[in-house]
């Protein structure tokens, strides 16, 4: 595995991160409309039962983090197919490095973008009652960039099958908004019918979005163990898969 | 110049299910030398030089480049050789720099080196004033001339260029092949090039004519010239039949009367010219001589012509994809 390769791919993708700032400013507007127009407008008929005693924009800060990790990483992996339209996947691909380097860069970029981007929406956290402590920042970074590594995977194993955005966008929507939904991100996954917390269950989101309750508000309704468990186990998968599409390809 | 093969292909076979896309190429590239790869659309062209890329797998045969095997050490292939692609690969995101910077790095160079080489190939291909600008801003010749620049950074051995030139005017054509001159003459460097210009064939020390998966032709541009047959001489005289009986009885000339005048074929029109015109045997009012061309070549061999309408739908909107990216 060459390590550089990895880097090159990751430094690239973060170069251009960083000089489209009015993207990151942008990436904050979609969270705030949530937790401003939905969460507040909600919040005055949404009374949280059980073991959560704060407000609901409270309740819904880490899953707004959560839906902007979810997009992030969808769309840092979309960025594969933006390479091969245009070309440059070419130059990666005759370049003396494995091409599952060149996945582990894109993985690792799409982490790193959008835990960063995920991290800034805690900008509001003191206009919707949450205290931040520094351990609790801490953990819900790591949470994020582990919750973003099985995304962008699961993203690139889409990506690679696609022949153009058109159709990553279609399977996207059919497949992005359910998960946010479901992942406990606006509603406590309690007292669901069956067929919804089934699904809850099998959504990588969920298992991010209860690790981020619990590093942020103290409030969780999966164990923690579980939580990460899933986390690493489906980063790996992914991870796994989308390497070996992806080196199929071509 | 030792004359070491940089490229080699024994038995080259590229099938896509039961379409064959190249039927058995035999060729030997030697170091130094300009390699043209000539063609229409669809002849497999692109498919070969994949091949001895290591972008896309041999179905049968053998490749070797720089001595190299392309299928078991791919690595090392890819090292010793630079691509220009037909499709742009730049990242237009990136400043000049950055896209140098990361190819660097992607070949396993020291940083050191990476900016050594990085000013070295923006002198030669005369950018260094933009190399902090994003390639969006850059002109379709300039994306040209970086990205040869680019293929040049980890100083391989082999330029492969697919179509270098298109879509781009003919002043930067000419000056596109300058480079490439000068990069064999002065660094040695083998390069194998696709196009579909035969005029621009002519730059090539040897070329290979291919067409439906085979190469039909493999020799010099003049020798394949030559093998098309004799200069053809048009002259307009006073005296058309005086002419050609003049023609017959001190040449032994049989030459035929045309519409522009009289017309006949001579082995070596440049020298012949001078000679009948020394003699003075009658006036001529114009000349006309014509060379066989590689157009001719391939008419020959093929009964088509390589032109310009026959880019196909593909190529057509690639063609428009990078007028549209020249603009900006």
């Amino acid at each position: 595995m060459s390590l550089r390769a990895v880097y090159v791919v990751w430094l690239r993708e973060l170069i251009k991160f960083w000089r489209e700032k009015a993207r990151i400013v942008t990436s904050l507007v979609q969270p705030a409309v949530w937790l401003f127009v939905m969460g507040k407008g909600l919040s005055g008929f949404v009374h949280l039962h059980g073991p959560f005693s704060g407000s609901y924009t409270a309740f819904m800060l880490p899953g707004v983090m959560g839906m902007t990790v979810l997009f992030a990483s969808i769309f840092s992996s979309v960025s594969i197919i933006w390479d091969r339209d245009f070309g440059f996947l070419k130059e990666m691909l005759v370049a003396p490095v494995p091409r599952s380097a060149l996945v582990f860069g894109k993985i690792l970029s799409g982490a790193t973008v959008a835990m960063i981007q995920g991290t800034l929406v805690l900008i509001f956290s003191p206009f919707v009652g949450v205290q931040l402590s520094f351990t609790g920042v801490l953990e819900a970074m790591g949470t994020m960039f582990l919750l973003s590594l099985s995304l962008s995977g699961l993203g690139i194993a889409v990506a690679t099958r696609m022949t153009s955005m058109q159709g990553f966008q279609l399977v996207m929507n059919f497949l992005l908004m359910p998960m946010y939904f479901l992942s406990g991100a606006i509603y406590p996954l309690q007292g669901l019918p069956t067929w919804m917390s089934a699904i809850a269950r099998i959504d990588p989101l969920a298992y991010g979005v209860d690790a981020l309750k619990w590093a942020l508000i103290r409030f969780h309704q999966f164990s923690l163990s579980v939580d990460y468990a899933v986390l690493v186990g489906l980063a790996v998968v992914f991870t796994l898969i989308a390497t070996s599409l992806f080196k199929m390809e071509g | 110049m030792t004359n070491r093969v940089m490229i080699e292909a024994r038995g080259l076979v590229k099938r896509y299910g039961d379409f064959t896309a190249v039927k058995g190429i035999e060729l030997e590239v030697q170091e130094g030398e300009i390699f043209g790869f000539l063609g229409p659309n669809g002849a497999g062209k692109s498919t070969t030089i994949k091949m001895l890329t290591t972008i896309s797998r041999l179905t049968d045969g053998l490749a070797r480049v720089a001595g190299h095997d392309v299928t078991r050490e791919t690595d090392e292939v890819r090292s010793s050789l630079g691509i220009v692609f037909q499709d742009p690969t730049l990242d237009i995101g990136l400043t000049a720099w950055e896209n140098l910077y990361l190819h660097g790095l992607l070949y396993g160079l020291a940083s050191t080196e990476i900016r050594e080489r990085a000013d070295a190939v923006l002198a030669m291909m005369e950018l260094q004033e933009r190399r902090k600008d994003l390639v969006k801003t850059f002109s379709g010749g300039m994306k040209r001339r970086l990205e040869i620049a680019r293929g040049l950074m980890h100083r391989p051995k082999v330029l492969f260029l697919d179509e270098p030139t298109v879509g781009l005017d003919p002043q930067t054509r000419a000056r596109i092949w300058d480079y490439v001159k000068t990069l064999r003459d002065e660094n040695g460097l083998t390069i194998f090039m696709t196009t579909h210009y035969m005029d621009e064939a002519e730059h090539c020390d040897r070329i290979a004519i291919m067409d439906q998966g085979e190469i039909i032709a493999l020799d010099t541009p003049d020798n394949l010239k030559r093998s098309v047959g004799n200069d053809v001489i048009t002259l307009q005289t006073a005296n058309d039949a005086q002419a050609i009986a003049a023609l017959a009885a001190n040449f032994s000339i049989t030459a035929r009367s045309v519409q522009g005048g009289v017309q006949f074929d001579a082995e070596d029109g440049e020298t012949f010219l001078p000679q009948l015109l020394a003699r003075n045997l009658f006036h001529v009012t114009s000349l006309n001589l014509r060379k066989p061309t590689l157009d001719d070549v391939f008419m020959l061999l093929t009964g088509r012509t390589i032109r310009e309408e026959d880019l196909g739908a593909r190529d057509q909107m690639r063609e428009a994809f990078r007028q549209r990216g020249n603009r900006r």
